[in-house]
């Protein structure tokens, strides 16, 4: 069985149509092998994040909630953006900062929006979706969330994303589907997508009520409870069905020289 | 040189400030009164600070932070000069903040303080709104607060920063219906232009039109629909924009 994706190689400009089959990728009516590919990003857009959406990450803080911070549960979503520099590949290095000892490893559904939502209903909200990608959101350690964690969350390379869209009509119930981490080929986390708070359709909802999402945005449900941890030498693998999966590689950050270009 | 970004004649234009007339770079001129601006830059990742002068923190019961307080926006909440903002009917407490932004000219990771100049290509003028009936306490200032459609004014002009001999040195003044509400002058940032991108090119890449808002000064009021409301920087400019309220957006 194969399925009809969209991709961005560093060769092209636009997204290019693929044919994701067991053990090739047909692109142009040749069948190849992933690493054949080199993968970039396939979203371009905004990429806005998810926080306490899923259920078990609300429930582990759910006295914090009520004390100094935080004073009361949150009511509306909690975002937070991925800037340009954070954006990477599949089969990508990600280079963990010299300061940092691991980094947190949170494997997600990224929701590609196909047209520009505005203040869209949640019945109506599926009409806006394109497709659907993996995303890795990597994120230094960090227990409060009190502050934009911009520098925990806004390294470069910390978000990869791919390997492809897989367009809408191929992920029958985006709201009941599992995501899996591995680590070393070692499975570590298990999440399903039933298990968040605003299903897709009700984020779309909230969020397009005063925030447009454009066409090529992306949207990540949710962070994991918990999430596993990688170090530089490690390989995270993040599979969801249906969709396909997201592999990285995590390396020691590179010594770069002051003002600019890596050398 | 003063640079903007306008639509007229059915196109959209850069265009440049000339004896008080928009000159597009087809040569034509036109009255700034007959084009629609849009923001002067097209933006990369948009920074901005929170409680970045003194006198605002205390103002709003913060003691200033000892680390830039930084949050992000994204492209849809910019509208150009002259442009509406929308204040939903059930808040409170909406208000202006007048702020330098700091437009980067290159790509810049781990710059130092005394290089930092390099990396800006020039500077413009930034609205930078907030509902603070939305503020929540999770990632604070949340989207809700700070990124909603049309809530950051920016422009009129982006200027280049040849132009300006000292960017930490410039008066602020907000006006709303004419009348001054809030006045203050760079000098007075907590971390200035130099520190923030010494320390945000310490973690991260800055690339080429990226905008840093770089904060408000103590002054901050209410406004409400109908207000006109200008944020003026020495030197750089003007921006007008006007309230405008649920029904406009028939909501």
């Amino acid at each position: 069985m194969m399925y009809h994706a969209k991709a961005r190689f560093s060769s092209t400009t636009g997204l290019e149509d693929i044919y994701i089959g067991q053990s090739h990728v047909e692109w142009k009516g040749e069948k190849l092998t992933e690493d054949a590919f080199s993968w970039q990003s396939p979203v371009v857009g905004t990429v806005y994040g998810t926080l306490l959406n899923f259920q078990e990450q609300v429930d582990a803080l759910k006295e914090d909630f009520h004390k100094a911070p935080y004073n009361k549960p949150p009511e509306r979503p909690v975002l937070y953006i991925k800037p340009r520099n954070t954006i990477n590949a599949h089969l990508k290095e990600v280079a963990i900062p010299k300061e940092a000892e691991m980094v947190e490893v949170n494997g997600t559904l990224g929701v590609v929006i196909g047209k520009t939502a505005t203040h869209v209903k949640e019945e109506d909200a599926l009409d806006y979706v394109e497709g659907y990608t993996i995303v890795n959101d990597v994120s230094i350690p960090h227990r409060s969330f009190y502050r934009p964690a911009i520098k925990q969350k806004a390294r470069d390379g910390f978000c990869p994303i791919g390997p492809w869209i897989v367009l809408k009509e191929n992920v029958p119930d985006p709201d009941n589907i599992m995501i899996w981490t591995f680590k070393n080929d070692e499975l570590i986390q298990v999440n399903s997508t039933k298990d968040l708070v605003r299903s897709i359709p009700r984020l779309i909802q909230d969020i397009s009520e005063y925030m447009t999402l454009a066409k090529g945005d992306l949207l990540l449900v949710g962070i994991p409870h918990d999430p596993p941890t990688a170090k530089a030498g490690d390989t995270i693998r993040i599979e969801i069905d249906h969709i396909g999966s997201l592999e990285n590689r995590f390396v020691y950050e590179n010594v770069r020289v002051a003002g600019g270009e890596k050398v | 040189m003063k640079h903007a970004r306008v639509a007229c004649f059915g196109a959209i234009h850069e265009a440049t400030l000339a004896d008080g007339k928009l000159k597009l770079s087809d040569g034509r001129l036109v009255d700034e009164k007959e084009v629609t601006w849009l923001p002067p830059v097209e933006p990369g990742t948009i920074f901005a600070l929170g409680l970045n002068y003194a006198d605002h923190a205390s103002e709003i019961s913060f003691k200033a932070p000892e680390e830039p307080l930084v949050f992000l926006k994204g492209p849809n909440t910019l509208v150009g000069h002259d442009g509406e903002t929308r204040r939903p009917r059930d808040v409170e407490m909406m208000h202006y903040e007048c702020e330098l932004a700091v437009v980067i000219g290159k790509k810049a990771r781990n710059v130092r303080r005394e290089d930092a100049y390099d990396y800006v290509s020039g500077y413009t003028v930034a609205n930078d709104y907030a509902i603070r009936n939305y503020l929540e306490n999770y990632y604070r200032p949340n989207l809700a607060v700070k990124n909603r459609d049309t809530l950051t004014p920016i422009g009129p002009w982006f200027v280049d920063k040849d132009d300006i001999s000292d960017p930490m040195n410039l008066k602020l003044y907000t006006y709303v219906n004419g009348e001054l509400k809030q006045e203050g002058c760079t000098k007075d940032m907590v971390f200035d232009i130099p520190f923030l991108i010494e320390y945000l090119s310490s973690f991260m890449t800055l690339n080429e039109n990226d905008i840093i808002l770089t904060g408000t000064p103590k002054g901050t009021v209410n406004v409400v629909e109908g207000d006109e409301v200008v944020v003026e920087i020495e030197g750089i400019g003007a921006l007008k924009n006007t309230i405008v309220g649920d029904e406009v957006f028939v909501r």
